[in-house]
This record gives C-alpha cells, structure tokens and sequence, in this order.
C-alpha cells in the first residue's frame, strides 16, 4: 500500500464529515445553545451580585461546556453505525486509529470550536475580567479538544447499544473531570493575580496524552463494538 | 496432509460462529481461487451475514481462521484490506452527499483505481445523470446501485456482497451479473450470500449450505 494515499484518505474523512455536519447545521447548533442557555440561566438562579458571579463564573462556563460537548458525542459514530459506513471506515486498508483522529478533528471543529468563538462573550457576561477572558480561550484551547479525544472512546465503546447515552455519561464524565478542575482553576488562579503557567502545563500534558493513546483506544474499542 | 493447492487465495479452516450462546455453524472450511465464487446459502439466521463479517474482518470467528495467501488476515489487517471490497445488508451510502460525493468518498478510503472514474461507475451501474443528486432522494434500488457501483472504483480482487440482489429490478440484477461476470474474468473473486439464484458458470462456484 502506497503511503502517500494515507493523508488523502484522512483528508477526504474530514472533509466528508465537515460537510456532512455543514448539511445538518442544526445539530451544531444544539450543543452551542444549550452552553449558552446554562450559562446564561445561572445568573437567574442564583442573583445578579456581580461578585459572587466572578466567583463561579469560570466553573459555570467550563461545567457548561462539559455538558455541550457530552451532548455533542453521541453524534460522532451514530449516523456512520447506522447506516453502514462505520463498516466501511472499518474496512479501509489505512491505519483506523488515524482514521479516528480525522473524525475527532471534525468533531472538535463543528462542537469544540464554536463553544471558543461564544466563550468570550459569556465570560463578559459574568463579568469576567480581560486576564480571566484570555485564560478561559487558553484553557478551552486546551482542554475542548480533550473532551472529544476521550469522549470519542466512550462512543466507540456504546456504539452499539441501542440506550448507550446513559452508560456513556457515566464512563466519560469521570474522566473529565480532571480538565474540568484545572481549566476552572486555571481561570480563578489568573483572577486572582497567581501564575497559572502549572495548570496549563498539565493540561498540555493530558492533551498530548489524550492525542497519543486515544486514536487507538477509539480503534480497538470500536473493533469490539462492531465484533 | 497433501501440500496445500498453491492457487488457493482464500481459505477458510474449521470455522466456528457462536451468536448468543447459540452455535450457528460450526467447522466450516472451504477454499477459494482466483475467478471463483462462494456462494453462500443457508435459511435466516443460519450466519450467512456473521460468516461475511467474519470474511471481512470486521467479527473474528469464534474459532477456526481465516487466511489470505496462507497468512492470517487478523494478522495481515492492513495488507488483507487492501483487497476487499464489501456491499453488507447497510448500504454504506451516506444519504447526506451525493453520488458522486459518496463514490469520491470510498476510492479515497481504500485503494483508487485510478482506470475507473465516477462517472464511468456509475454509467456501468445505469445511473448516468444522478452524479449530483443526494443519495437521500435516490429509491431503496438506487441507492444499492450505487453501493454497488463503489466496488467498480477500488482495485478489489475479493468482493463480498451481502445478498447484492435486495431491492434490485430485474434490469439491476442482470447489471450486477454482469459486473460480477467482469470481475471474475479478470481474475477477481467472490464471496456472496443470496437467495436469488445467479446465473454463473457452475464450475467456477464453490457452494457452502449453513443450515445443513
């Protein structure tokens, strides 16, 4: 098998899966508002006082986020699984965790990147200060990425279960919760005048981690799925 | 044991299929050459699909193997793919792009013949025209056509259809017949179940009954 062919089977899934998501505008758009309609609730919830809005404002758009992004997975092999290209994917002559990472790079662009784009202007909203802004971008620049990395094995693994969702939730939240702790306390640290250059340090490490050994974990466990 | 026939491409050695602790079939083998085709027969639920899935890779058998040039293709993965082309009960089409896009989708997937356009597919299929339309407004019968017309854009040498003639006019079945007449005279192999008796040369078909 000839190896320059290897970049254009990758760049034909992506773009296939580019456009298809382009072709369903509404499903990108599902997650993105439901991130901006929790975010936007809690000031309802819980009062307007601005300083207790700083306060949890940085939990409040990254817990938000999880959520989007956990909304946003189920949608990453069912379409494929349902009506029989997963099969095809599976049966290509190319390496499928290479194959995977192209999928996971269109799911971050049509769900990852859009919650960056909004991020900004939540943070405003609660009241976050210009350092806090620029350290939530960094921090979801590093950590969106994670969540579709490893939220992608988890629906491998549930792919075909006919209720997977739930059982979905429960394997890959845990796993976030990491990203959660030190991109929210990344945002706080900065607001507060520390250095967050240890945050960021981790968190580059669990996304070099994640692009490493997920593509493969997503390779095998769909083999499983699939069995 | 006699020295295996060198010709032999595709073997398949005690095969064994359990599906929810029922035994579908078990100690299976059979051999295959090149301008041969398996058929596969066998009543509903007697593993005509699971028997393909497990020729494509995609379910590892139970017990038994399954080799390619006497190497087996768990083992081969990549290199055994490389040769197969496989039409299963899905279609495979993705209804939200076009013919040509899905057709453009599955030569840059596998392995592109590069003597065979899109459209040249497609007119082998009698589809000529529908190059832009989405496979969504395409009927059940031309959606599997086009299915179909993605085993013309890859250098395959082993097909496996999974009952290829579902859905199919009496026009589609005879192309189908005659794509797979086409195949086999360039030395191509087969491996199909169907219901719908196929009209090839006897001597070139190795039968396997499941449900016996």
């Amino acid at each position: 098998m000839n190896t320059a062919s290897i970049p254009r089977a990758f760049s034909a899934l992506l773009k296939r899966d580019l456009t298809l998501a382009f072709r369903h505008r509404a499903e990108i758009a599902n997650p993105l508002l439901f991130f901006v309609l929790i975010t936007a609730l809690f000031p309802l919830g819980i009062g307007p006082d601005p300083a207790i809005l700083k306060e949890v404002g940085p939990g409040i758009i990254w817990v938000a986020a999880l959520l989007a992004a956990l909304l946003s997975l189920d949608s990453v092999f069912r379409s494929d699984f349902e009506d029989g290209t997963l099969e095809q994917i599976m049966m290509s002559p190319h390496p499928l965790s290479l194959l995977m990472l192209a999928k996971v790079m269109a799911h971050w662009l049509t769900s990852g990147l859009p919650l960056l784009i909004v991020a900004p202007l939540l943070g405003l909203f609660l009241g976050l200060s210009g350092v806090e802004i620029k350290t939530l971008l960094l921090t979801l620049v590093l950590g969106t990425p994670i969540l579709s990395l490893v939220g992608a094995i988890g629906v491998a693994l549930t792919v075909g279960l006919r209720s997977g969702g739930m059982i979905l939730s429960l394997l890959v939240l845990p796993l976030y919760i990491p990203v959660l702790i030190f991109s929210a306390g990344a945002v706080n640290a900065s607001g507060a005048g520390l250095t967050i250059s240890g945050h960021l340090s981790l968190l580059t490490a669990l996304l070099i981690l994640a692009i490493s050994l997920s593509p493969a974990a997503i390779a095998s466990s769909l083999r499983v799925s699939l069995n | 044991m006699t020295d295996p026939d060198p010709a032999i491409l595709l073997e398949g050695r005690k095969l064994t299929c359990i599906r929810d602790d029922r035994e579908l079939f078990s100690h299976l083998s059979f051999a295959l050459k090149p301008s041969q085709v398996l058929l596969i027969e066998g009543r509903n639920g007697s593993g005509k699909t699971s028997l393909l899935r497990m020729l494509s890779g995609i379910r590892m058998p139970d017990e038994g193997d399954i080799t390619w040039n006497n190497n087996d293709i768990f083992k081969l993965s990549t290199d055994y793919r490389e040769n197969i082309a496989y039409v299963g009960h899905k279609d495979g089409v993705k209804l939200d792009l076009t013919a040509n896009e899905n057709l453009s989708f599955a030569k840059n997937l596998g392995n592109p013949d590069p003597k065979i356009n899109n459209e040249a597919a497609l007119d082998a299929v009698f589809m000529t025209g529908f190059e832009d339309v989405l496979a969504r407004k395409l009927s059940a019968g031309q959606q599997r056509r086009l299915a179909l017309a993605r085993l013309l854009v890859t250098k395959s040498k082993l097909w496996i259809l999974d009952e290829p003639f579902t859905s199919l006019d009496v026009d589609g079945i005879s192309v189908v017949e005659k794509l797979i007449k086409n195949h086999l005279s360039e030395e191509g192999m087969l491996v199909m179940s169907s219901h719908h008796s196929v009209s090839l040369e006897e001597e070139s078909i190795v039968r396997i009954n499941l449900s016996q």
